[in-house]
């Protein structure tokens, strides 16, 4: 379990988070939604350890973070955003190391190690070296990395940035099969389709705070279900509706050009943020 | 301290490992040019307290070696912390900051030894054979020490790869000539070598080369080495709680 009270963070003069609150759950497959700059990376900074908070408390299954204590580190697996292997040494020299890092004995290690490189399908790479392998296969690998140690708590940022379409929803699978073996994860994601893929609730972050937190459908429903686009002279307007015939009346009634999609969670996150997340 | 500290220090083997093919080559570059244009061409008819400028120069290679070898540690961090992103890696699992200096020190040890062993057998193809006794050992440990602790908080100090290259350019690259490398302190005027004395190579030099022909070197040049290596290693490890954010 993830708790945070009253946390802020401020870089000299420039406030990152201000005042957040949140509980994320045991099991649960928690999103940040933000756009860059929100401070997404910095909670998840915070929550592991590699940044100090500025004030407030955060806690993982009951172990403070802010004092870095041994255990609430044990607690939780991280993904960084970017790429941070060891591009010279191969996949199980990395594994190794992470796990030499966290204390693992060779033989539990040694297993672990091959157990995880076959859950990500990656169990004939083992002596490749890293720079050989693809953004994805990197990607797939700093999963397995996480989850060396077996922590309960797995923070992915932005775990599918610059991966293409096809790569990304295998990503998600593998998240989704993460979340199945009873591992808590905490997500930052500016990519409005993963979040409402993958979470069961998402918080939108905006300038540092929590806008509101609820499900992505409960935050969609907020909108209606149809969204009809009209393109103005210089911008775009989005009216939404509740059911289909609502929206073809509406269109009747009007002689301009439309296009007509499900509302998304873009659209919730403007109407409360009044800016789009990308 | 010690599992945090080996994790550490088996990361950088494995990469010290990988390169060591293309490593080797180039730990014989420098000491092979001084010994060429210093020992073989210029001091090849000088004489110094009864040794050949040759037996002179070596331990004064082997010095500037340790040094720059365990300061060259700092720049494997900074790559690893600055382009690879691997620092927060270590920083996010439970290891210590006391444990990951001593990881990185023992790394930055074991290159400058690494480095030494070259020297030597270079040495010999020069003709020359040094005393490596304990002593001898002893100082090369100590000064190795000295310069990896160093290279740690430096390591962490800077914002950039390119400020680590002025930290070299400053620091190590003076010292390697002033510390009593190439010719003896006492060529110096005394002002000056009231300066010089406070340089740790100035110590290692004299210690290593005392040592290397046959004699006890000076307790007190082996005490600052000890002193002022730990005083580096304990300020590293403030650094490295300081490199967060």
């Amino acid at each position: 379990m993830i708790r945070i009270e009253n946390l802020n963070k401020t870089y000299k003069t420039i406030q990152a988070l201000k005042d957040v609150n949140l509980e994320v759950n045991k099991g649960e497959l928690f999103a940040f939604l933000g756009p860059n700059g929100a401070g997404k990376t910095t909670t998840i900074r915070i929550l592991t350890g590699l940044t100090r908070l500025s004030s407030g408390t955060v806690s993982l299954n009951g172990f403070d973070v802010g004092n870095r204590s041994v255990e609430s580190r044990r607690q939780c697996g991280l993904v960084p955003q970017s790429i941070n292997l060891d591009r010279e040494l191969s996949v199980f020299e990395n594994l190794t190391i992470h796990g030499k890092l966290f204390r693992m004995d060779r033989q539990e290690r040694n297993k672990r190690i091959d157990e995880l490189l076959d859950y990500v399908e990656m169990g004939d790479r083992k002596e490749t070296l890293v720079k050989n392998l693809s953004g994805g296969l990197k990607r797939r690998l700093m999963i397995a990395r996480a989850l060396l140690h077996s922590p309960s708590i797995l923070f992915l940022d932005e775990p599918t940035v610059g991966l293409d379409a096809a790569i990304r929803r295998k990503i998600w699978a593998l998240i989704r099969k993460i979340q199945q073996h009873g591992t808590t994860i905490f997500l930052t994601t500016h990519y409005i389709e993963e979040a409402e893929f993958l979470a069961d609730r998402v918080a939108f972050l905006d300038k540092g705070s929590i806008v509101i937190v609820d499900t992505p459908r409960a935050l969609m429903n907020r909108m209606g279900t149809w969204a009809l686009d009209r393109l103005k002279e210089d911008d775009m307007e989005t009216l939404y509706f509740n059911d289909r015939k609502e929206v073809n009346d509406y269109i009747a009634a009007h002689k301009d050009s439309f296009t007509l999609r499900r509302v998304n969670l873009e659209d919730a996150f403007l109407a409360l943020t009044g800016k789009k997340v990308k | 301290m010690i599992y945090g500290a080996s994790a550490v220090y088996y990361r950088e083997l494995l990469i010290l490992r990988r390169r060591l093919t293309r490593l080797i080559p180039s730990w014989c570059v420098s000491p092979l040019l001084y010994l060429i244009a210093f020992g073989f061409a210029m001091g090849k008819h000088v004489t110094l307290d009864g040794h050949t400028y040759m037996e002179f120069l070596l331990p004064g290679l082997i010095a500037m070696t340790s040094m720059t070898q365990a300061f060259a540690i700092s720049s494997e961090i900074n790559i690893a912390r600055f382009y690879w992103n691997i620092f927060e890696e270590i920083q996010a699992a439970p290891v210590s900051d006391i444990s990951y200096v001593a990881g990185e020190v023992l790394a930055g040890m074991t290159r400058a030894f690494l480095a030494i062993l070259v020297v030597l057998v270079l040495g010999l193809l020069f003709g020359v054979v040094l005393s490596l006794n304990p002593w001898f050992w002893l100082a090369i440990l100590l000064n190795s020490f000295l310069f990896a602790s160093l290279a740690v908080g430096i390591a962490m100090l800077v914002k950039s790869h390119a400020d680590q290259s002025l930290m070299t350019s400053f620091v190590i690259t003076p010292m390697a000539f002033l510390g009593g490398t190439f010719f003896p302190l006492e060529n110096f005027p005394v002002w000056a070598q009231k300066i010089i004395y406070f340089l740790p190579l100035t110590h290692a030099s004299t210690a290593i080369r005392t040592a290397a022909f046959g004699n006890r070197p000076s307790f007190v040049s082996l005490m600052i080495l000890a002193v002022g290596g730990t005083l580096l290693f304990c300020i590293s490890v403030w650094c490295v709680k300081k490199a967060k954010d």
